[in-house]
């Protein structure tokens, strides 16, 4: 998604002279399109995060858009209260690239790891906080949000081939888009690229007379609260994947639509529960270890079927 | 909007006492170490014909404890009314005690230390980028200096040498809880900028027209930073160098007292300790 993402801003750029960019020290092999095209536009501010955002501010008030760019949790964590008390509580149109959600970055360790970033950035006021689940919804999600006049948290997965099944690149602002039409009364909910484990779960739980339908949410904030409600109007089982802490992301947003709303379907959340025991590896294996395999999805979703409590309108197919 | 009127330290040091003992709040020693500077930034340092043009320079109070040294200038400028002054720290007012920038003349909201500098360096960079003139000037306490931030900024701007960009750091020798030799001591200040690769002048933060010579900038391309030797509650005795006037209101016997010293020239402050 970084690839294509950074195509566009240098797309957008030719035609638009407010855009710059700015990078904390990173984007090896990925920001370089932008900044040989535009060197009087792009700054490498050196590995000083809050001060990439503190100075993205005071471009904005000035009339430019600014884009930083970094690892995801070095873009939210380290500089986050310079995002409250910047950006967000001024209104400003600053753009925060976060590359590497979840266990991308797997190898390198928890430092590396963002499984907290959509928790705290959805707790901004008024900050447009997106996730999209592959490069073709990254690049609509750009397209659909680069002029917005406030801030935006953008987080992209580094992967720039895959797709998520029946996505299609679609992508709209408080909207979330069905990937795979299925039985409504079992509806998986999915944010980034861990979408694509969530279809191929679906695929496995068919067989197993499970028919679950699939949703993306990429547009975090605003959440796509009226969709969500339509979803959920005939489910008795809800189960949220992500790859970030069930706490605070995609599994609290779903549960506080469904609580505050008086529904009455269970909410299930598969997403990492647990802290860094030491134990290291690849994406697909640290995934796995915390439940977000496909097996480990078409499991969660199992068990939560089968301990969803009889209603009238549950379970009718199976 | 009230007739514009000459923005003098003094004129400065009466609105902090008198809106601080009407709101009954502190950081008054603060506020009072500020306002010769103030006055200097105010009083013509700052090109600023309209807070609203786009070309004006951009000031940031980086030490936005200090807010209501500013409330009192963009009073004196004719910016914000008698009636909205005497909102500060009310129920619904937009005068709190750190600024806020939905106030015309606040630029940008500040109050979390170590924050500021950064700003201004985008919107210094912003300037060069736009091809404007326009100057951006950030004043700092000397115990935000502790925030590491503060020097990150200080890297870029040096770096990129931005020198339309001009940080004061009023160095009253004071935070919080002591003396800031005593916590994270900060001597040679202007040793420290130098060594970032900033034009430093160190000047008597009381003095209108060294600090307004300083605010002219560097000749030599590099940022410039003005250390403003200062005193802390600077025209109160009795507040001068004592830390419990970063926090506390004052009585009516200690209002009355500092109301009749402020304007007093004869209450000049001890040398600063360095």
């Amino acid at each position: 998604m970084r690839g294509a993402i950074v195509r566009i801003l240098t797309e957008l750029a030719a035609s638009d002279p407010r855009i710059v960019l700015l990078t904390g020290d990173l984007g090896f092999m990925v920001v370089e399109e932008f900044a040989e095209r535009f060197p009087e536009r792009f700054w490498n501010v050196g590995v000083a995060e809050q001060d990439m955002i503190g100075i993205a501010t005071g471009m904005a008030e000035a009339g430019f858009i600014p884009f930083t760019y970094s690892i995801a949790t070095f873009a939210a964590l380290r500089p986050y209260e310079f995002v409250r008390n910047g950006p967000v509580h001024h209104r400003l149109p600053v753009r925060i690239l976060a590359v590497g959600g979840g266990f991308e970055y797997a190898n390198a360790g928890p430092t590396h790891h963002g499984l907290e970033d959509l928790a705290v950035m959805r707790a901004l006021p008024d900050l447009t906080v997106l996730a999209p689940a592959d490069h073709e919804q990254a690049a609509a999600a750009l397209r659909a949000t680069w002029e917005l006049p406030g801030p935006v948290y953008l987080r992209l997965g580094k992967d720039d081939r895959s797709v998520v099944p029946g996505l299609g690149g679609r992508f709209q602002l408080g909207r979330a888009q069905i990937v795979r039409q299925g039985d409504t009364h079992v509806v998986i909910v999915a944010v980034g690229p861990i979408a694509r484990a969530a279809v191929a779960a679906a695929e496995i739980l068919s067989e197993q007379g499970i028919d679950a339908t699939v949703a993306v949410v990429a547009s975090v904030a605003p959440a796509p609260v009226q969709d969500l409600l339509d979803l959920f109007r005939d489910a008795g089982t809800v189960v949220t994947v992500e790859a970030h802490s069930i706490v605070g992301g995609l599994g609290s947003l779903v549960s506080e639509v469904v609580a505050g709303h008086g529904l009455g379907c269970r909410v299930t959340r598969c997403g990492v529960r647990s802290g860094p025991d030491g134990v290291g590896g690849g994406e697909a294996f640290l995934n796995a270890r915390h439940g977000l395999s496909r097996e480990g999805i078409a499991c969660a979703v199992e068990e939560a079927v089968m301990a969803a409590p009889a209603g009238p309108a549950l379970h009718s197919t199976w | 909007m009230p007739a514009p009127e000459p923005v003098t330290a003094s004129a400065i040091r009466r609105i902090v006492l008198e809106q601080s003992k009407r709101a009954n709040v502190g950081h008054i020693g603060s506020c009072l170490s500020i306002a010769d500077i103030i006055a200097a930034l105010y009083g013509g340092g700052l090109d600023i014909a309209d807070p609203a043009d786009a070309e004006r320079d951009r000031f940031i109070l980086s030490k936005g404890h200090a807010a209501l040294a500013l409330y009192a200038a963009l009073h004196l400028r004719g910016w914000l009314s008698a009636d909205e002054l005497n909102t500060f720290c009310g129920d619904g007012s937009r005068l709190g005690v750190h600024p806020e920038h939905h106030q015309p003349g606040v630029d940008f909201s500040t109050g979390s230390l170590g924050h500021g500098l950064a700003m201004g360096v985008g919107a210094a960079l912003a300037a060069r980028a736009q091809a404007s003139t326009r100057r951006v000037v950030v004043l700092l306490s000397d115990a935000e200096c502790n925030e590491g931030a503060v020097w990150e900024a200080a890297m870029f701007a040096a770096q990129h040498r931005l020198s339309d960009l001009v940080a004061i750091i009023d160095l009253n020798g004071q935070q919080a809880l002591g003396y800031t030799r005593d916590i994270l001591d900060l001597g040679r200040m202007a040793e420290r900028w130098r060594a970032f690769g900033w034009d430093a002048q160190v000047v008597d933060g009381h003095d209108p027209a060294a600090l307004a010579a300083s605010l002219r900038g560097a000749a030599t391309g590099q940022p410039r930073v003005v250390v403003a030797e200062t005193v802390f509650g600077r025209g109160v005795s009795f507040m001068q160098g004592q830390v419990r006037w970063h926090y506390l209101p004052m009585s009516d016997a200690e209002y009355a007292q500092a109301m009749e010293e402020v304007d007093q020239p004869s209450c000049v402050a001890p040398s600063f300790a360095s």
